[in-house]
């Protein structure tokens, strides 16, 4: 049964992940994320769905459970904030070298190092540009809403599912922390069957299937990253979302994902009264990034402003995908300051009307 | 319509939780409702605040800087946020521990000295719920009725006998609110 509730948006990804028949949560707590497993503990998913969840003795710990979950077919997730997801970043890499499906949730954090509890966006190049070593992606998913919190998580397995790849929600200690109204969809049954290459068991009607990211042999492995590539292409293909707001007659875009987006909304609006035709382009997957759009639009802009928690890190998928076009801007506040719409609608029209500089 | 609210004050007081029986009132009436908390090391004793946004439409940022309503329960609070209420706002402070009232000549400005008559009733818990009674004859966004099926939502079954007492406190608060100036 669908049901309405005002939730916490990792309080919505607890609950999400329930109803969407996942099998397994492995975690271990760090703020701002600290929720999503004290709602599971509460929660108790196992006499609800079966569903198991288990508290790692650490978050090395946890990946390498939902490396083994999902070796065995099932729908496995962790979650954990930006020190935690730098553990993981070896298991990741294994799991997307041996090519399985799993979901991992960032609520970052600021940082480097152990950084702040505060929210930000800087963990935007480990998560979209592969983060462990070797070549390999993440299919990254960024809510801007608690319901889109609820809603990606059955959307990250299915594509994790789909491309036999490990998917992160990509999101921060703001919207993991804030309360908004959320549709939650009915159960959704844990699966029965589970896929071929599973190591289910041996049947004595086929091969025993291994699940390894090694391969010694330099012409398979060359075989083997160019399969990879083709897959991430398709993915860039099929699987660009965004968004776009006030755009038709926009001669300044602000591009933002998750809680920057939420306030570059308003700041659209603040910059419209002050008479600045300003639009918003929201990207919902960072990876696949949505380049077309933006190289569609470039030449009838007059500037792009990329708002992010962070020194500029999405800009540069930003430049990359205008080549030059039109001039690129980046504006971001540090160290768990959010900034404000009027903030941003006074940065939009300094920086590129002249006046007060906001460097 | 649309309403942006801080609730501030020390943890403890209960300005998390009014925050959260408000934005489930507005459920209530099918407004969407955002509920933005300070959130950090803070414990018990520090300082909270919590951004409540009310509205008809979708609400865009939920994070702001400029609000129609400040609910100020302490100093440090009223200090900081007496600035970021709109031209024309309002701003609703207990007068318990205040030093340095408001003092801004472009915004309505009540007292509701919610503190001290907690005391005199049946549970000092009930604190925030006089304070939110002010508020809502100050403002009345949302339906007594649908504050009372927001209770029911938001508090666990077995705190259902407390909600008279909760009705109660907020009926006090709507009568002890007092304007303390002329706009």
């Amino acid at each position: 049964m669908k049901e309405l509730k005002l939730m916490k948006g990792n309080e919505a990804i607890a609950e999400a992940a329930i109803r969407a028949g996942a099998d397994g949560y492995f975690g271990y707590p760090i703020t701002p994320q600290s929720e999503v497993l004290e709602y599971l503990m509460a929660e108790k998913p196992h006499e609800r769905t079966g569903m198991i969840v288990l508290q790692a003795e650490s978050e090395i710990a946890a990946i390498n459970m939902v490396y083994g979950g999902a070796a065995c077919g099932r729908k496995v997730f962790t979650s954990s904030s930006s020190p935690g997801i730098s553990l993981k970043q070896e298991g990741l890499s294994y799991i997307a070298g041996a090519e399985l499906p799993c979901l991992v949730v960032n609520v970052v954090r600021g940082g480097p190092g152990l950084g702040t509890i505060q929210p930000a966006q800087s963990d935007y190049f480990q998560a979209t540009k592969g983060g462990g070593h070797g070549d390999y992606r993440l299919i990254v998913l960024a809510p801007a809403s608690v319901q889109e919190m609820a809603d990606f998580v059955e959307l990250g397995f299915d594509l994790a599912f789909k491309y036999r790849n490990p998917a992160m929600i990509l999101t921060d200690g703001a919207l993991g922390q804030m309360m908004e109204k959320v549709w939650l969809r009915e159960h959704k049954p844990r699966m029965t069957e589970f896929p071929a290459w599973a190591t289910t068991g041996k049947t004595p009607d086929r091969e025993r299937n291994i699940i390894t990211s090694l391969d010694l042999d330099s012409a398979r492995q060359e075989e083997f990253n160019l399969k990879l590539q083709a897959k991430y292409n398709k993915m860039g293909e099929e699987e660009v979302r965004y968004e776009m707001t006030d755009c038709d007659d926009a001669e300044f875009l602000l591009v933002a994902y998750g809680t920057s987006a939420r306030i570059c909304q308003k700041a659209v609006q603040l910059a419209r009264k002050k008479g600045i035709r300003a639009g918003l382009l929201r990207p919902i997957t960072l990876f696949p990034f949505p380049k077309k759009p933006l190289k569609e639009m470039a030449s009838r802009l007059k500037g792009i402003l990329s708002v992010e928690m962070s020194t500029g890190q999405m800009v540069e998928d930003v430049l990359l995908a205008v080549n030059g076009q039109v001039r690129v801007e980046h504006y971001g506040r540090m160290g768990g300051i959010i900034p404000s719409p009027d903030e941003i609608a006074d940065v939009l029209e300094h920086k590129f009307t002249g006046g007060k500089n906001y460097e | 319509m649309t309403e942006e609210i801080i609730i501030a004050g020390f943890g403890g007081q209960g300005v998390l939780s009014m925050g959260k029986i408000l934005a489930y009132s507005g459920i209530m009436q099918d407004q969407e409702v955002s509920w933005m908390p300070s959130y950090g090391p803070e414990m018990r004793g520090g300082t909270a605040n919590v951004t409540v946004i009310l509205s008809d439409g979708p609400i865009s940022s939920p994070i702001i800087n400029k609000f129609d309503t400040a609910i100020i329960l302490n100093q440090q609070s009223l200090d900081k946020f007496e600035s970021f209420v709109k031209p024309g706002g309002v701003l609703i402070y207990d007068g318990n521990g205040i030093t340095r009232h408001p003092e801004r000549t472009d915004i309505s400005v009540y007292r509701v000295d919610a503190a001290e008559e907690a005391s005199k009733m049946e549970s000092a818990k009930i604190f925030n719920m006089i304070v939110l009674g002010g508020y809502l004859k100050v403002k009345p966004v949302v339906k007594l009725d649908n504050v009372v099926r927001g209770l029911e939502k938001s508090l666990p079954s077995r705190h259902h006998a407390l909600i008279p007492l909760n009705e109660k406190a907020i009926k006090r608060g709507m009568e002890i609110i007092r304007q303390m100036n002329s706009i």
